[in-house]
């Protein structure tokens, strides 16, 4: 490494320009495509949306998570990937204006709840008015992006300050918001889970649902990262920084969460399973039963299965022309698995796929993806005044 | 017990050197050089010293992974005999009760064992090969003749020690070769 490390030496390569032009296009003709579909049907387009809109919110939720945590944890694996996160969670906002659509147009073409006459039938659902009902979805919608967008504007804000500094001594902020932060943000991010995702279903429950969002939330994010590192190393400046060692700390990272999700799915079916209540059952009946089987059993091994054997060796976590594709694998798993959980709803279990359910997930990626890559062209690829960062770089102490 | 008597007249050559970068640079050199029968030893781990030295096997790696795999089909295995068999002859019998009217071989009620007996295999034959495949427990070791080593090897010091069963070692000439690395002190190791 140079001796001097100075903000001007770690600018994002032109490439990143490119493709930010290249997603805005894909984004823009997917984004179309969808707005145009809507007229044929707006009740399609908001049930595809929803599933674009979570998925991506998660990407970059789970971004922000990383980021409180690396925060707290310390180590060089996020002194590397912390404008990576910070590119990511800073799309927030953007989100928050996407969900305004499903907030205030959206719902009674989604959610059972929402609609007047099925509440009017239901006894169960009028009991649980008080929580499910249109003025609270929305106040609470509010209140998430609210919170996410403060703790981010914080974290963000504090490392661009600290790039003015050099030898500025270590800020004590961060630590200071991440620790609760990351406490809130669980519980955060377990209500809108439970509101945006498991109330499409508002019979059923599972108390483990928030903590499966998560998971799959920090499973995407990590894919993103370790994407994003194989292709920024590359090229100048970041080229003979992101070494080996990091790819294989941030795959054995994505690796550890490959198996949570396991265990968290595994969880929620198998005393689901053992309990064999009707009030819980249907959830699982209806997503084991004809073509959303053969998506279960897809799950099952594409994102588990596979990537877990693949993902023991510690040449293919080292190696990125054989860790970006797995990273790559599970951001479509993801995806599948967020519809699997999603679209058996909208048609009482029958399985309907609609071409909309890809144009509004493009559209949306499309869109998100130019953002992120907006954020991560306007800093320092490394955050080169971290007091941390010299020590990180050296050619031991990785971890 | 009569020990036998020893092939070389001593048995290797060790440099100390006075920092982990330093071994590690050191042993890289000494292996480029066509050393092959070498050892480095640390207070500390280090990343890349094994590679370093030509000593990155995965015999240990191999070993855990068969036996996670042995403990996960004798775990589910286990499982399906319990709670799928209803006795041959009265020896080797399972219990094979309808449980809430599920199927015998309900594989999901078998995973969490199956896990478990993974986990277990694997984590014992990872404790058992680390130590079988290093020789232990062995009660004598030549690298102890040397003063500097048994002070230092497990606070400060980083040695390298060459041995005489090296094809390309030459008492003489390893010497020089350590010296030039600059290691802070070289010692003749007797058996």
């Amino acid at each position: 490494m140079s001796e001097r490390l100075t903000t001007a030496s770690f600018e994002a390569p032109a490439g990143v320009d490119n493709a930010r032009s290249r997603a805005m296009v894909v984004g823009a003709i997917g984004l179309i495509a969808t707005i145009a579909g809507a007229f044929g049907s707006s009740t399609q387009f908001f049930q595809s949306y929803l599933v674009a809109f979570v998925y991506w919110t998660g990407v970059a939720l789970g971004c922000l998570g990383l980021l409180m945590v690396q925060h707290l944890s310390g180590g060089a694996w996020g002194l590397m990937i912390r404008r990576i996160l910070e590119a990511s969670a800073k799309t927030i906002p953007l989100m928050f204006v996407l969900f305004l659509p499903i907030a205030f147009a959206g719902l009674p073409a989604l959610y059972e709840w929402a609609r007047p006459d099925v509440v009017a039938g239901d006894a169960m659902l009028q009991r649980k008015a008080p929580y499910l009902n249109a003025t609270g979805f929305i106040a609470r919608g509010i209140g998430y992006f609210a919170i996410w967008s403060l703790m981010t504007y914080l974290l963000t804000k504090w490392s661009q300050d600290q790039d003015g500094r050099p030898g500025a001594p270590y800020d004590k902020r961060f630590g200071k918001v991440s620790g609760p932060g990351l406490v809130v943000f669980g519980l955060t991010c377990t209500f809108a889970a439970v509101d945006w995702v498991m109330s499409l279903a508002p019979h059923w429950f599972s108390t483990i649902f928030g903590f499966l969002f998560i998971g799959g939330a920090g499973l995407a994010a990590l894919a993103l990262v370790i994407t994003t590192m194989a292709q920024l190393s590359k090229t100048s400046p970041m080229s003979g920084v992101f070494e080996q060692k990091h790819f294989h700390d941030l795959g054995k990272l994505m690796f550890a969460f490959v198996m949570l999700y396991a265990y968290f799915s595994f969880s929620q079916f198998l005393i689901i399973w053992s309990a064999n209540l009707p009030e819980e059952l249907p959830w699982y009946l209806t997503r084991l039963t004809g073509p959303w089987k053969v998506i279960a059993l897809l799950l099952v091994f594409g994102h588990f299965v596979l990537p877990f054997s693949l993902l023991l060796s510690a040449d293919v976590k080292q190696n990125t022309k054989t860790v970006v594709p797995i990273a790559l694998l599970l951001m479509v798993m993801r995806a599948v698995d967020l519809y699997w959980q999603m679209a058996p709803q909208y048609h009482h279990g029958a399985f309907h796929f609609h071409w909309m359910d890809v144009t509004a997930f493009v559209g949306v990626g499309g869109l998100w993806v130019a953002a992120y890559l907006h954020f991560l062209k306007g800093r320092p690829l490394l955050p080169v005044n971290d007091p941390y960062l010299r020590e990180a770089l050296a050619s031991h102490g990785s971890h | 017990m009569q020990a036998s008597t020893p092939s070389t007249p001593i048995y290797g050559v060790m440099a100390e050197f006075r920092s982990a970068d330093a071994l590690l640079e050191a042993g890289g050199r000494a292996y480029r050089e066509g050393y092959r029968v070498l050892d480095a030893f640390s207070p500390i781990p280090i990343h890349g010293m094994a590679e370093a030295i030509g000593q990155a096997d995965k015999k240990v790696q191999r070993a855990v992974l068969a036996g996670g795999l042995a403990g996960m089909a004798g775990g589910f295995g286990l499982c399906t005999w319990t709670s799928t068999t209803e006795g041959i002859g009265g020896i080797m019998s399972g219990y094979a009760l309808n449980v809430g009217g599920r199927p015998l071989l309900s594989w999901p009620a078998f995973i969490v064992p199956t896990f478990e007996t993974t986990i277990l295999f694997a984590a014992i034959t990872a404790v058992v090969s680390m130590i079988a495949f290093n020789g232990l427990p062995l009660p004598y070791h030549p690298v102890f003749n040397v003063e500097r080593f048994r002070d230092h090897a497990s606070q400060d010091g980083f040695f390298l020690c060459i041995e005489a069963a090296d094809p390309k070692f030459d008492a003489e000439g390893t010497r020089a070769f350590l010296q030039g690395l600059g290691a802070r002190e070289v010692n003749d190791v007797a058996h």
